[in-house]
């Protein structure tokens, strides 16, 4: 552990990478952070001189989409390089070592990287009964993370589950998950939301760590903006039809077949903060929405409790489960207007003197 | 006497109540909300349009959005000035009529609940302006307004970078989220629709039974009051 770090480059190399398809890389990533082309040297020198930042990438809630995303990536180097070879100093799912020798293995990265690592979380932090529904190594996660995050340069939260405690938190909670931010204080947090993340974001918020050695810039939520300053339906190719009010109205209409926008059948894209209309997913091939799918929202806090994915408008709380808020409204609208006419009808009748006459009847004056 | 004669000849004395800019207010803000109403309902739930047109043809549900956002803003500042003018035009006017910080004014709304809800009490003489009970339900449409305000330049905030929604581009977080504040939206545009079947029935209720022009006090700004019985009351 004593001996220097490879630099990305000596490790590609090692790997039997070509220095172009490491260049490629460079590029690659330089595009995908939204930088201006001037600025691959930067970044492939970044690269090319940077020793590796030595992860720690820890498993808590979660079903392990945001790894598997992220080895998904559409340039083989990211997954080699950023993932395989960074530092499986410490990740349960694709470190050799298990047992003793893991946990050693990840104290060891702490002890000897004290305040230079990186820690990255997968999952959110469960908090009820002191923690118990997530015990590892016979600690609790939350205890774990809290240590682990004591001598990190920065944390990232991986996923919804860090980020903003996507399924595992929705109502009624019986964990108590909690995302990691709520959890960890006093240390930068870089929340990368989305079930999974696209993996070029998560490679990108990596590169723009080591090539500017501080953290991107966030928005009110710790998202980095390069990736989630804009709406997945302000970059979706079917916005037109939105525009010019052509919608799917069921899944196997002639409207479907034509790509009209699936507003209507829930798509979430104009409440979603997301690049998956830029990015794409698997290799650029496509995203939900071009594969004719709404938008589920998955990068938003709460998305499994604000309504169904295939609504538009979410069941009213506490009316059933076919309520809504125009079908509550209507409802209560008839009642007002059955009110209205009621108190007119009474109004005739015990107000009668006053409208002949003029004057209240005696027996009312007190 | 019949009741015609009778009012023939009561002394109906004409007051001047609601100055030109409330009644500019009120009759901007009617337009607006009604505009506000049915293009965000529009927004909500489009109707289903099936020709075999292609987008670049049409930009109708865009206009819609358009009509939104713009009356939005008159609705917005709209209320700002009418904020204003509760600081500087008449005591009809003056922000102390609706929030109820008084003793006074909450026995008042309980005597108006007496007398026009559940008339089991008789008016001696109505109010001149608003009446206690109206004047706090327009407080609370007041909090609606803000409430409908921040929510809706919040979601907005993410489709234009001009600097004043941008300033309630922090809302949605507070609410947790877009999605969740959009609901809210939309939600509160039913409290709109159901003061708006109220307030109508009641501003014919009390022309019907105080015959006092309330329902025309809104355009000329005048109202009456029956100097007979102004003058018994003070006795």
């Amino acid at each position: 552990m004593g001996k220097r770090r490879k630099t990305y480059l000596e490790a590609a190399m090692d790997k039997g990478y070509s220095r172009r398809d490491f260049m490629k890389l460079g590029a690659m990533m330089t595009a995908f952070m939204g930088l201006e082309s001037s600025m691959v040297a930067k970044v492939t020198k970044a690269m090319e001189k940077a020793p590796r930042i030595p992860i720690i990438w820890l498993h808590g809630q979660e079903c392990t989409c945001c790894s598997e995303s992220f080895i998904r990536s559409s340039h083989p180097l990211v997954a080699d390089i950023l993932l395989d070879l960074v530092s499986l100093d410490y990740t349960e799912t694709l470190m050799a070592p298990s047992g003793y020798q893991a946990e050693k293995s990840l104290h060891d990265t702490m002890k000897n990287y004290h305040g230079n690592y990186l820690l990255t979380v997968e999952g959110s932090i469960p908090t009820k009964e002191q923690g118990v529904y997530c015990c590892i190594g016979g600690k609790t996660f939350e205890n774990i993370v809290q240590e682990a995050a004591d001598g990190a340069k920065a944390v990232i939260a991986w996923g919804s589950c860090a980020s903003n405690g996507c399924v595992q938190s929705a109502n009624p909670n019986p964990t108590g998950a909690t995302p990691i931010h709520e959890i960890i204080k006093g240390k930068p947090i870089i929340n990368v939301p989305g079930c999974p993340p696209i993996a070029e974001v998560m490679a990108g918020v990596v590169v723009h760590l080591l090539t500017f050695d501080r953290i991107p810039e966030l928005d009110r939520l710790r998202r980095p903006k390069a990736f989630y300053s804009r709406r997945v339906h302000d970059t979706c190719y079917r916005r037109p039809n939105f525009d010019a009010g052509l919608f799917v109205e069921s899944f196997d209409d002639e409207n479907a077949k034509k790509g009209y926008c699936l507003y209507k059948m829930g798509c979430k894209g104009p409440v979603t903060y997301n690049a998956c209309g830029v990015i794409k997913w698997n290799n650029g091939v496509s995203f939900p929405i071009q594969s004719g799918h709404p938008c589920i929202g998955c990068s938003e806090e709460n998305f499994w409790d604000n309504g169904g994915f295939y609504k538009r408008l979410p069941n009213f709380p506490g009316f059933g489960i076919e309520s809504n808020a125009d079908k509550v409204g209507l409802g209560l609208g008839i009642a007002t207007g059955v009110g209205v006419a009621a108190h007119a009808v009474v109004t005739n009748i015990r107000k009668r003197k006053l409208i002949a006459d003029g004057e209240c009847e005696q027996k009312d004056v007190e | 006497m019949n009741r015609y004669a009778r009012i023939e000849k009561s002394l109906m004395h004409p007051k001047y109540v609601w100055e030109l800019p409330v009644r500019f207010y009120h009759w901007i803000n009617a337009l607006v909300v009604v505009i506000l109403g049915v293009t965000g309902y529009i927004i909500g739930n489009p109707p289903g349009i099936t020709t075999a047109t292609e987008a670049s043809f049409g930009y109708w549900f865009g206009t819609v959005r358009f009509i939104h956002f713009v009356a939005a803003y008159v609705f917005f500042f709209n209320f700002v000035f009418r904020l204003y003018w509760g600081f500087v035009g008449n005591k009809f006017a003056k922000w102390k009529n609706f929030i109820p910080y008084t003793k006074a004014h909450w026995v008042d709304m309980w005597e108006v609940i007496k007398v026009d809800i559940f008339q089991v009490k008789c008016d001696k003489n109505p109010n001149l302006g608003h009446n206690a009970l109206a004047s706090f339900t327009y407080f609370l449409t007041f909090i609606v307004f803000i409430l409908q305000t921040v929510t809706g330049f919040g979601i907005y905030a993410a489709m234009s970078p001009s600097w004043f929604p941008q300033l309630f581009a922090w809302i949605p977080s507070v609410f947790g989220g877009d999605i969740a504040t959009r609901q809210l939206h939309h939600i509160l545009m039913w409290f709109f629709a159901l003061f708006a079947i109220v307030h109508v029935y009641l501003v014919f209720y009390h022309d019907y039974i105080e015959k006092n022009g309330v329902t025309s006090s809104m355009i000329g700004g005048w109202k009456f009051q029956d100097k007979d019985k102004v003058e018994r009351e003070k006795d």
